[in-house]
């Protein structure tokens, strides 16, 4: 029964931060499925979203306002709004310059990129990691009063709840609405959707704000969930996230969704079972090891290279 | 101009004041356990709202600017020069580079004992871009962990010392062999990945490496790192005020001059020195030998390089491992000039700066990434009140160099042959 609730307790806080990587993961395959380059500036995106959070929900406290939903939406709304702006803006800036050019050159352009936004921040909002409140306290407790005690908090709760909302929202809005179909015919073919009439330029910004939003959504739940933030926090979630792209199949939205979830599993099984120190070589050495193996991932197209 | 031009206009400057004023504006503080907000002062935001106004400025004129930009008279008086042939370019060239080598070896006995430590690093970085160099900008791999064997090389010489008593010139092929045999191995089964994949892969490994080092505790000593790394000793002669060993002499003692730190300082320049001269001169001839035109080949045009029967795995790994073995070298000498070595040296951050300075000097072109190194250890030395703002014009530098000139500063010249002009 106790290894049970422990093994239980595991899965939960896996699937909670799995679920986030699958938000900042759709991101990665949305534009990888598009125009095949890896943004690499998209933790940032990430870890901007998580600051104007922070910055939204300090800002209205000093006014005095408590009441919690509106203090949730406000933020979040914030978060949404600069970071959608902020990922426009990178692709503005530094990636449709590069388009179709070598490889290597959007690749070294993005992680330029990501240097850069981790400096800005770095730079406005200090390198100390700033305390994140926890506006969502307590949980339910399961297990007798002795042995291991497994608990979900009403945080692990929301993060579930917001992620199975946002990830409806946007199947449903790739599935139905006009721009989501343009999505899915230029991710298809970029040449034949120009052809047809549809502004390839606009719907590339489109990806690139609707992963930023995700992304902003993840920053705010993972924030809290944390509770702090600095400038780096976006560097190693990124990667994470990259991975459960991958893992998920690059270019596959529901593969992202279930590479996100196996990832956040593996991880926090590692660190349950083994030592919290090594849960990044895990996550690094899986990402290794399907790249080398099943470079397609678990959902993913195999991609046919033509001469 | 039409509406159309302004609405885009207004756009692209509203989106500049909402991507910069709440993050450069608003400034969180931590106050006691809580954080509080502060606006920032009135500076910062009149710099925010002037630079939106010029973003809706530019963007509404945009057409207009861009046609008189093309317009302008070029700046760049050679450009309408004929090119210089091949035979005189590259005699000017070697004459140019024997120059600056013969003055390097006389330049440390002249200036402080910081300036020469500052260029002891800054040979370091060259040695380590031209490795990369041979990685990225010739073979095409983009390698994002090249760190990882930076730090093979100098963890290899730190905990052979502590273990074993092994000294500098030992270590030095014994850190570069084994940085060399931790690429091959890496390498062997991530070449197969494509371009962007690489990346990625590589990054892992440099991570994985750093953690690794991190928590080894019992063997690497952590965070904690190792100390007490020997300096290089000259046939013997220790450079410390007293001999540590059994069996070596002092330098000065040898030589009957007085003690001076110094002396140190400017033999580490000097072997720093003779190893990136070295790596210089082995790559330029692996550049012209079959496997450089190999690592070219392969990078321009995959499939037409294997199916003219060039082996795709030999010709990558060659290049991966021959990169790593300059690293180990660069990390060896790195150690000894530290003395103390831990794996806050080895981040990714460090990856991104090599890169950098191949990206800035030109991929695949040797004099311009020595001049990059160069450029980019220094300049921030020399202006230390900005050395803040270092990684920020960094990440700024590599997007506008990918944006305008992707070839770099210095772009590669390939040997050819010039055509006589028909009279």
């Amino acid at each position: 029964m106790q290894d049970l609730l422990y093994f239980s307790q595991q899965l939960i806080n896996g699937l909670t931060i799995g679920s986030t990587y699958a938000l900042i993961a759709i991101g990665y395959t949305m534009v990888y499925g598009i125009i095949g380059m890896i943004n690499f500036a998209h933790g940032e995106i990430y870890m901007i979203g998580a600051y104007t959070a922070l910055i939204a929900i300090t800002g209205l406290a000093t006014l005095g306002i408590a009441w919690l939903p509106l203090i949730l939406i406000v933020a979040l709304l914030c978060a949404i709004i600069v970071s959608s702006s902020m990922g426009w803006a990178v692709e503005r800036v530094a990636y449709r310059p590069v388009r179709g050019r070598h490889r290597l050159i959007p690749l070294i352009s993005a992680i330029g990129m990501s240097i850069f936004l981790q400096n800005y921040v770095h730079l406005a909002q200090g390198s100390r990691n700033i305390g994140f409140p926890a506006l969502i306290d307590g949980s339910f407790r399961f297990g007798s009063g002795e042995g291991f005690q497994m608990s979900i908090s009403y945080m692990q709760i929301t993060i579930f709840i917001t992620t199975l909302i946002c990830m409806t929202v946007l199947s449903l809005f790739i599935s139905r609405s006009r721009i989501g179909r343009a999505c899915r015919a230029v991710s298809q073919d970029l040449g034949m959707a120009n052809l047809l009439g549809i502004d390839t330029n606009r719907i590339i910004s489109a990806t690139f704000v609707i992963g930023a939003a995700l992304a902003a959504v993840a920053g705010l739940l993972l924030g809290m969930y944390y509770g702090s933030v600095d400038p780096l926090f976006g560097f190693i979630a990124g990667l994470k996230a990259f991975t459960a792209a991958v893992l998920g199949g690059i270019g596959s939205i529901p593969g992202a969704m279930l590479g996100g979830l196996i990832l956040g599993v593996a991880e926090s099984m590692t660190s349950g079972y083994l030592s919290g120190e090594y849960k990044d070589v895990v996550a690094f050495s899986l990402l290794i090891l399907i790249l080398l193996f099943k470079p397609t991932g678990l959902l993913g197209k195999p991609e046919v290279e033509k001469i | 101009m039409a509406a159309h031009n302004v609405k885009h206009a207004l756009f692209c400057a509203v989106v500049t004041l909402v991507v910069a004023y709440p993050i450069l504006g608003l400034n969180l503080v931590a106050q006691g356990t809580r954080v509080g907000l502060e606006g920032a002062d009135a500076s910062t935001i009149i710099i925010i709202f002037l630079a939106s106004v010029a973003v809706f400025a530019f963007q509404l004129y945009r057409d207009t600017i861009m046609a008189s930009l093309s317009k302008a008279p070029r700046l760049n008086p050679l450009a309408g020069r004929e090119p210089m042939p091949q035979a005189r370019r590259v005699k000017l060239e070697s004459w140019v580079l024997t120059g600056i080598i013969v003055l390097a070896l006389f330049w440390p006995f002249f200036v402080s004992r910081g300036s020469v430590d500052l260029a002891t690093l800054v040979l370091i970085y060259v040695m380590l871009a031209l490795g990369l160099n041979v990685v990225v900008g010739l073979a095409g791999l983009l390698d994002l962990g090249y760190v990882a064997f930076y730090a093979v090389g100098a963890y290899t010489f730190a905990l052979l010392s502590q273990y074993m008593g092994i000294s500098f010139w030992m270590a030095l092929p014994l850190g570069a062999l084994f940085a060399a045999l931790f690429g091959l191995v890496l390498g062997f089964p991530v070449l197969r990945l494509r371009g962007d994949y690489l990346a990625i892969v590589t990054l892992g490994f440099g991570e994985i490496i750093r953690i690794l080092l991190n928590n080894w505790t019992a063997v690497t000593g952590g965070p904690n790192g190792i100390g007490g790394i020997p300096e290089p000793t000259l046939f013997g002669m220790e450079f410390g005020r007293r001999v540590k060993e059994e069996g070596n002499t002092s330098f000065h003692d040898t030589f009957g001059i007085a003690y001076s730190g110094e002396h140190k300082v400017i033999f580490l320049y000097l072997i720093a020195l003779v190893l990136a001269v070295i790596t210089a001169l082995v790559i330029r001839r692996l550049m012209r030998m079959p496997v450089g035109r190999a690592w070219e080949a392969l990078r321009e045009d995959e499939i037409a390089a294997r199916s003219l029967g060039l082996s795709r795995t030999a010709v990558k790994l060659s290049a991966f491992t021959i990169g790593a073995f300059f690293a180990g070298f660069a990390g060896t000498v790195f150690a000894s000039k530290q003395g103390f070595i831990s794996p806050e040296s080895f981040v990714f951050l460090e990856s991104a700066i090599i890169l950098a300075i191949v990206v800035l000097g030109g991929m695949g072109s040797q004099l311009g990434v020595i001049l990059a190194a160069i450029a980019v250890t220094i300049l921030p030395e020399l202006a230390r009140e900005f050395s803040d703002y270092r990684m920020l014009v960094f990440g700024a530098a590599m997007v506008l160099m990918m944006v305008w000139r992707p070839q770099g500063l210095m772009p590669m010249r390939r040997t050819h042959i010039e055509l006589k002009r028909q009279e």
